[in-house]
């Protein structure tokens, strides 16, 4: 199974996604942001960090690298891609997904071990997972406040689109606590906290991240 | 040439974070008075020779899809042809 890994400028955490996928049992592959080629892979991270220094709104440039044009239209046709962070944003940004992610409600950068709930495993990326199973990642970010009209939010909420939501302490003042959500077909999912860095016991606060990795090898072999 | 000024400001119903925190500052500086303030951006584009409809139209589409996130934000267009 070969899982792409975009690096944009400014990328941080394509090295740690990639070393995630491979934990997992899969072939991670680089993407370059400045090549419209997806390299045959059969899925797609966009990682996390500050691409294009965050210019403008977090992921706006991004939006338009010659690579997205490729990752836009195979998502459409049902290529799964998983947007951490800084990926989530250029997922909102290129309206893959609704909503946006804005300044944090308490303006801070926050970087802490949270708990999350898992509740939609009929995604791509969370099949590995129990509904309502609660795992701890590290979250960073300054603007991860999920923001969307209530119209989309209920309908988010309606049609189980919500993939995991804040436990204990809302961060940064995401709406209904939201830190994830996938499109309806659910092979996009954008993720705030980041999975990534919770893959080995080594430098994780726990194993708990590894799930997303799984979950895709897992059910691209199921499909 | 022509002088574009773009206007990018969050949606009432978003909450503006900065513009709270710059609200708050005015109390300490002594100003009393100030009900509201939100914090938007500005972008000043300048355009090689006249302004067409065409070119209106694309520029709009800059302020639509680039300069301004719809989901989040408004914004306010103005073309300035006086030089």
């Amino acid at each position: 199974m070969r899982i792409g890994v975009v690096t944009f400028p400014g990328s941080l955490d394509d090295r740690d996604a990639a070393r995630a996928v491979r934990l997992a049992g899969g072939e991670a592959v680089a993407l370059w942001h400045g090549d419209a080629d997806l390299k045959k892979v059969d899925a797609v991270i966009l990682p996390g960090g500050f691409s294009y220094g965050d210019y403008l709104r977090c992921g706006a440039i991004s939006r338009f690298a010659p690579v997205m044009s490729e990752v836009v239209a195979a998502a459409n046709g049902g290529l799964p891609v998983l947007g951490i962070c800084n990926g989530f944003q250029i997922l909102c940004e290129s309206h893959l997904l609704p909503g946006a992610l804005t300044r944090n409600e308490n303006l801070h950068f926050i970087c802490r071990d949270q708990k999350l709930r898992i509740e939609d495993t009929n995604s791509s990326w969370t099949s590995s997972y129990t509904s309502g199973q609660e795992i701890i990642v590290p979250l960073k970010n300054g603007e991860g406040c999920f923001v969307a009209d209530e119209k989309t939010l209920d309908q988010l909420e309606g049609e189980g689109r919500v993939i995991a939501r804040y436990l204990d302490v809302n961060p940064n003042g995401s709406l209904r606590d939201i830190a994830g959500i996938r499109n309806s077909r659910g092979n996009v999912v954008g993720l705030m906290p980041h999975p990534e860095h919770a893959v080995e016991q080594l430098t994780g606060p726990t194993t708990d991240g590894l799930g997303f990795f799984t979950s895709i090898l897992t059910s691209m072999v199921n499909s | 040439m022509a002088r574009v000024v773009v206007d990018v400001m969050l949606k009432p119903e978003i909450l503006d974070p900065q513009g709270r925190a710059v609200q708050g500052a005015l109390g300490r500086l002594g100003i009393t008075g100030v009900t509201d303030v939100r914090q938007g951006k500005q972008f000043v584009i300048q355009v090689d020779g006249e302004i067409t409809p065409e070119r209106r139209e694309q520029l709009h589409a800059l302020a639509a899809e680039l300069l301004c996130n719809p989901v989040i934000e408004d914004f306010i267009l103005v073309v300035e042809e006086d030089q």
